[in-house]
């Protein structure tokens, strides 16, 4: 991260004194110190209606069908180009109630954090956490705090599960995807995981590659607004990159999908990179990304408005659903070749040469 | 991408295609050496392109693939001793040994690492004076030169506690063994463009001679495929068998002089046991006698048997071009990348691990 995004982190949201530098196991007891640790940090920069209760749970209505989804992040390293796992738990699971249709609504919060771990670290995540609810509008309503022992864990790994009620115009379904629906993604691939892979490797490239995290729901709901049930099927393809999500969609459906790859949208530092790295961009994890399947007579349409979202700018129809090879992925390459896109096997391990 | 979207241009893709359509008369084998060769033809979808009465087989040209079990046992063991980091590119984890694969070893606890490069393990060497850091040094002459150049700077910076476990491998003695395998049908080779890069090309000119075979250094993307293969067909058409390099922008006829220096500061030619294919008299680098204290090998009581290799993987018959992947009877059945008999199934580079992939997007059969 950036000293500059640091600095004006800490203007808008000035971390409180503490009588501590590091989180030890006494934070995590439930007793005096975990007390005074949510008084003074987590609860106060959180503050809303609900969380203020400070029950055990949180009480609220909802109307109207919901969807509700959880999700664990345990990302290394917690501070990245574009991002940390403190906004990073927060779109992740608004991004999963969206793809369902939803408005995301209200968000649970539990931190595992190690041993250790600096308040001025966790500060920076907690700050990044209350600024990324903000921006999706979404409450953080219930929540909890563990600690470790050293070696146990890895500085702070996260979980966020969410709520959210299901937009009238929605009906998103794998079951509703034919033949002829159009495929379209709403940016470049592979900006996170690699992101995230060269400052593991410690590669530097002439610009720095930025993680996509963001929240999609805005941009989601108003296309869901807009074009209802011509929109088929929406997946934010994060670990395992597009290829993995239209093969779960392939296999479920028994239809396949007809890609091109110079449809593909990647940022040419990022595909760079991946030849470098011998990573296939295809299976590359995103986090500010997702993968639309509408009807074809609505596809110009819906990319244009699309295009016009700030979540959207690099958008593009990457191919077609078709019946030619059932429970398969098809991609044209550049040079007019035709090949199957697989699952990817375990993790993508760089190669030797 | 300069250099690269270049050679990735339909248009002159689909001029080099009509030439190779145009000339070919009559049937020909060519063989690519390298595994990174491979995995291009067969994931641009080149194979279905070809004329039918051009065969491409894929050779031994996959490091991890040709790595023989009795070598990953032998990183395996190391890894597991305490006070070991084992370092190794990210190819080498899922390949199975005779017992366990590095990954199986990694979630039991041993201390493994994936570097891009030797020389971060000798930095980890230097930050971990308390630990003994072992390289698990495996390719062709490609990687060679860096794996040498650890030792050099290791040596250099009077770091004791870094050691390299060697498993390089040659190119010239593999084609040889192929070519006077009784078996043979290959009638022209594509060689791979970056063990020349390092080597240069006049290992090949004997071998060209010897068994009256074609050899093109070939690059590795499309544009440099179909080159290559034009000019193979182009010779074996006209009943020729020259030495002709195609990657010439990255192959001089003499190598890289500081690279090959390096290697032969560090490392003597040695026999090298080839899984699926055998030992190959002089196939592969040690370290020599003067780095011997760089060699884990030497520094470690390594105890282990000899372990077998699985008779129910043919990837022998595979790397020397015998067989396709698809006409082993355990392909994609009993053999998948999540549970491969052996290594083609799940290098990045290996031909089986191409077909299972990319294959089958077209009605031809490949």
């Amino acid at each position: 991260m950036s000293t500059e995004n640091k600095i004006k982190m800490n203007l808008q949201c000035p971390m409180p004194k503490f009588d501590f530098d590091i989180i030890t196991m006494g934070h995590g007891s439930g007793g005096l110190l975990t007390h005074k640790f949510l008084q003074s940090g987590v609860f106060d920069i959180l503050k809303n209606d609900l969380l203020d209760q400070q029950h055990d749970g949180a009480i609220f209505e909802l109307h109207g069908k919901t969807a509700f989804s959880t999700d664990s992040y345990v990302i290394s390293p917690i501070f990245f180009p574009g991002g940390n796992i403190g906004d990073l738990a927060i779109n992740g699971t608004v991004n999963d109630i969206s793809m369902c249709g939803a408005e995301p609504k209200y968000l649970s919060l539990g931190f595992i954090i190690e041993e250790g771990f600096t308040m001025k670290e966790f500060w920076e995540v907690l700050v990044s956490i209350k600024n990324a609810a903000d921006k999706a509008n979404i409450k953080i309503v219930t929540g909890d705090t563990k600690v470790v022992e050293k070696g146990k864990g890895d500085k702070i790994f996260i979980n966020t599960s969410g709520i959210g009620v299901i937009h009238p115009n929605a009906n998103i379904h794998h079951k509703n995807i034919e033949e002829g629906d159009v495929v379209i993604v709403s940016g470049n691939i592979a900006n996170h995981g690699i992101a995230i892979m060269s400052l593991r490797q410690g590669i530097e490239f002439e610009t720095t590659i930025q993680s996509d995290t963001a929240n999609l729901n805005h941009t989601v709901i108003k296309l869901i607004e807009q074009y209802g049930n011509g929109i088929k099927f929406l997946r934010d393809p994060t670990r395992g990159g597009i290829a993995s999500v239209l093969n779960e969609v392939a296999e479920l459906t028994q239809l396949s999908f007809y890609l091109e790859q110079n449809l593909i949208p990647v940022n040419e530092s990022v595909e760079g990179a991946c030849e470098m790295l011998g990573l296939d961009p295809m299976y590359v994890a995103n986090e500010g990304l997702f993968l639309a399947v509408v009807k074809k007579e609505i596809a110009n349409d819906f990319l244009a408005t699309l295009r016009a979202d700030k979540n959207g700018i690099n958008a593009a129809v990457i191919g077609a659903v078709t019946t030619t090879h059932p429970g398969k992925v098809i991609m044209k390459s550049r040079i007019g070749g035709k090949r199957v896109v697989n699952y990817l096997t375990g993790e993508q391990l760089p190669r030797i040469c | 991408m300069k250099f690269l979207t270049e050679y990735r241009d339909p248009e002159l893709v689909t001029a080099y295609l009509d030439e190779i359509h145009h000339i070919t008369t009559k049937p020909w084998t060519l063989m690519e050496i390298c595994g990174g060769q491979t995995h291009s033809l067969v994931k641009n979808g080149i194979l279905d392109m070809l004329p039918a009465n051009i065969t491409m087989v894929h050779g031994p040209g996959c490091p991890v693939c040709v790595t023989s079990v009795s070598v990953i046992d032998e990183a395996i063991y190391l890894s597991l001793q305490p006070n070991v980091i084992l370092c190794s590119f990210g190819d080498m984890l899922r390949v199975p040994g005779s017992k366990k694969s590095l990954l199986e070893a990694k979630a039991e606890g041993a201390d493994i690492r994936i570097l891009y490069s030797p020389l971060e393990a000798v930095q980890l060497a230097r930050q971990n004076p308390d630990k003994e850091i072992v390289f698990f040094a495996v390719g062709f002459e490609t990687t060679a030169p860096a794996n040498a150049l650890s030792v050099v700077h290791a040596d250099q910076l009077g770091v004791t506690n870094y050691s390299i476990l060697a498993s390089h491998v040659l190119v010239p003695p593999a084609m040889e063994a192929i070519l006077s395998d009784d078996e043979n049908k290959i009638d022209g080779f594509l060689a791979a463009g970056h063990v020349c890069t390092i080597m240069g090309i006049d290992e090949y000119y004997p071998i060209a001679e010897k068994y009256q075979c074609p050899m093109v250094v070939t690059g590795f993307e499309p544009v440099d495929l179909l080159q290559g293969i034009l000019m193979a067909v182009t010779q074996l058409e006209k009943g020729e068998y020259k030495v002709e390099n195609q990657y010439a922008r990255s192959v001089q006829r003499e190598g890289n002089k500081m690279a090959q220096e390096t290697i032969q500061k560090v490392f003597a030619i040695s026999d090298r046991v080839w899984r699926g294919i055998g030992n190959i008299p002089q196939s592969g680098y040690e370290v020599n006698d003067r780095y011997k204290a760089f060699n884990a090998r030497v520094k470690f009581d390594i105890d282990i048997p000899f372990a077998e290799e699985n008779k129910e993987c043919i990837s022998g018959e595979i790397m020397k071009g015998l067989k396709k992947p698809r006409q082993c009877p355990n392909f994609g059945i009993k053999c998948k990348p999540e549970h491969p008999l052996g290594a083609p199934m799940v290098s990045s580079e290996g031909a089986c691990a191409a077909y299972y992939h990319y294959a089958g997007a077209s009605e031809v059969a490949v």
